[in-house]
């Protein structure tokens, strides 16, 4: 497997905030481990346990050596969608290329970083994962802004491919900075029988995210799931989407978001369900919680059909913490403010994203840590 | 020796009087029955006494164990000792019941529950809940069965039950009976008990029962035959009837 650099020559102070942020710094509980730090790649290594079942690499480094790749790159984001697809195609410097190989049960999460360290740095980086036939795998990717830095960008393309009988479920996890400017553009494509599961974790202070994730389910009995948690704080602007098209027989899709609102930030919570073949379902729950009077909050659903037999349903509340359950919780000898931080990190329920007991317990850590930091 | 003292309490719920100069007292080391139709101010006084928000009191005092506490937060309550059961407990996203069953126990989220705490658990059949929403899709019984374990994990010295019993199943029933008789008589603590049955007092020793009709507290006697007069009369017959005054008040009507 390819291994550009050794992960020691990232200055040790800039590896600790990634471990905030989900990084796992004993990599022997990992599968495969990829740092891009500013506009290079720094590390990439799969646990030798998984030798043989991941491939894990710069996406440039695994062009030259698949041909084959270049069919799947640009095939799922427009690249002319808009401004920030157009300039991750004329200059990117890299990202992750990962592969689970065919029927490989990868049972350790796979961890990725994106990291920014510079000033005024544009990253832009462009991802291809595939899950190949009947494979399974968890991804954990955190995207970390060094805490020093001011203003910079990240740009990220990411084309994800799940064939027919494969599981992925991705874990992204920003932490970013008050001076970040964001825009992933990734879209997804399910086989038959296989199963996506996007997750989306941001509890740190950003400038701004816009983002609207695709799925295609093209397979029968296709599924994918978009969970996030967010907590926008510190005049952050979240504009969050996730979208789904059902075409495959038997496809479904599934989205949970929960949202919290406070100091100024305005978050707007999208989610589209198309439903384009007679045989599917979708479910899309949005609930958030607005802290104070300076946030806002907007929650627009849309559910499209265009077959008689779709069934798609949504839910969506937005609103302040119920007195109801404040004063419910108090007469359990809990004082107002212990209430209202258990309402909060219940609502912040990190259950909701599928995940294995080890990084459920993690990302309820980094949930908790950052709802407890203010 | 009384737990509790009400003087003169009236309570406003948006606005509307409810409870007009209540007076009346509970006796440390017992529990009493407090019988009332629909609409008659039960829930309203339980709350009031619990000082839930939107139970505005007006007039009067509540003494608690000595300490006025007519001002008092619902927190300040609890932590003195006072715990209600809701009849419509809120669902909470997320706030597993296993976590709050720690909390009641004064333990940390990351504790264990003790080999009698989960024997207890087990006995209100409630082990598979623990890592559920609490609240979230429990049926009525299952709601009930969790308030009271909450309740009696709480430790407290005065029990505010409201209609433990309503929409329960007949085991479900003995069980939450048969355990709040059994924390009330080892504890020496005291309860106060809405109900609107009498299967309730097949299992609850309680020698002290009243009940309340348009704000007001009538008839202090035995719940037993509290009980057989209303299913026989009505309460307002009830209310009205002179058996009272042959056998005196049991509860002690304050001043």
């Amino acid at each position: 497997m390819s291994k550009e650099n050794e992960l020691i020559k990232v200055p040790h102070k800039i590896l600790e905030e990634t471990y905030k942020a989900g990084m796992e710094a004993d990599e022997k509980d990992r599968s495969g481990t990829f740092y891009h730090v500013d506009q290079s790649t720094v590390y990439s290594k799969v646990n030798e346990l998984f030798q043989g079942k991941i491939e894990l690499m710069d996406t440039k480094a695994a062009l030259q050596k698949y041909s084959w790749l270049e069919g799947y790159m640009w095939k799922l984001v427009d690249k002319n969608k808009d401004e920030f697809t157009r300039k991750v195609a004329e200059d990117w410097s890299g990202g992750y290329f990962m592969r689970i190989m065919p029927g490989a049960e990868i049972t350790f999460p796979l961890q990725s970083c994106l990291l920014i360290t510079r000033k005024n740095l544009e990253q832009r980086v462009h991802n291809i994962i595939i899950a190949e036939e009947g494979s399974k795998a968890h991804i954990i990717t955190s995207c970390v802004q060094h805490s020093s830095v001011p203003d910079a960008a990240h740009l990220g393309v990411s084309e994800i491919y799940v064939k027919k009988g494969a599981m992925l479920n991705f874990t992204m996890i920003h932490q970013w900075s008050e001076n970040t400017l964001v825009r992933p553009r990734s879209a997804a494509e399910i086989g038959d029988k296989a199963t996506f599961v996007s997750n989306y974790v941001c509890m740190r202070p950003v400038k701004n995210v816009q983002m609207y994730p695709a799925a295609f389910c093209n397979g029968t009995d296709s599924t994918v799931s978009f969970n996030s948690i967010l907590y926008g704080h510190t005049n952050s602007l979240l504009d969050i989407g996730s979208k789904a098209v059902l075409a495959g027989k038997g496809s479904k899709a599934e989205m949970v978001s929960r949202a919290i609102a406070r100091e100024g930030s305005k978050m707007i919570i999208r989610g589209l369900i198309e439903g384009n073949n007679a045989d599917c379902k979708g479910h899309l729950e949005c609930r958030g919680l607005l802290l104070d009077e300076e946030a806002f909050l907007q929650s627009i659903p849309e559910l499209i059909a265009r077959k008689k037999g779709v069934e798609i349903t949504h839910e969506a509340a937005v609103g302040k913490i119920s007195e109801k359950e404040i004063t419910y919780l108090m007469t359990r000898k809990l004082s107002r403010d212990q209430a209202v931080s258990l309402i909060i990190k219940g609502f912040m329920d990190v259950g909701i994203l599928g995940l294995p007991e080890a990084l459920n317990a993690e990302i309820k850590r980094i949930v908790e840590a950052s709802a407890e930091a203010d | 020796m009384n737990i509790l003292e009400v003087e003169n309490l009236s309570v406003k719920v948006e606005g509307k009087l409810i409870l007009k100069d209540v007076t009346f007292s509970l006796k440390s080391h017992q529990s009493h029955i407090l019988f009332g139709p629909n609409g008659s101010g039960k829930t309203t006084l339980l709350s009031a006494l619990m000082g839930l928000p939107s139970y505005e009191v007006v007039s009067g005092k509540i003494s608690f164990m000595g300490v006025d506490i007519t001002d008092k937060s619902v927190e300040e309550r609890a932590k003195l000792g006072m715990v209600i059961s809701f009849q419509n407990p809120p669902e909470i996203t997320g706030v597993k019941l296993g976590d709050l069953l720690k909390l009641c126990l004064g333990k940390s989220p990351i504790a264990r529950f003790n080999e009698e705490e989960q024997k207890l658990i087990e006995a209100f059949r409630l082990t598979k809940f623990l890592d559920r929403d609490i609240n979230v899709g429990f049926s009525g019984g299952e709601r009930k069965r969790s308030e009271i374990l909450q309740l009696i994990f709480l430790k407290p010295k005065l029990l505010l039950l409201d209609e433990p019993d309503s929409g329960v199943d007949v085991e479900s029933l003995r069980l939450i009976a048969d355990e709040i008789q059994r924390y009330v008589e080892r504890s020496g603590s005291s309860a106060l008990i809405i109900t609107h049955k009498g299967d309730i007092l097949d299992h609850i020793k309680a020698k002290y029962g009243c009940v309340l009709l348009a704000g007001k507290f009538h008839c202090f006697t035995h719940p037993t035959r509290i009980y057989e007069e209303i299913k026989k009369v009505g309460y307002e017959e009830c209310v009205a009837c002179r058996v009272r005054k042959t056998e005196g008040w049991k509860f002690e009507q304050g001043k």
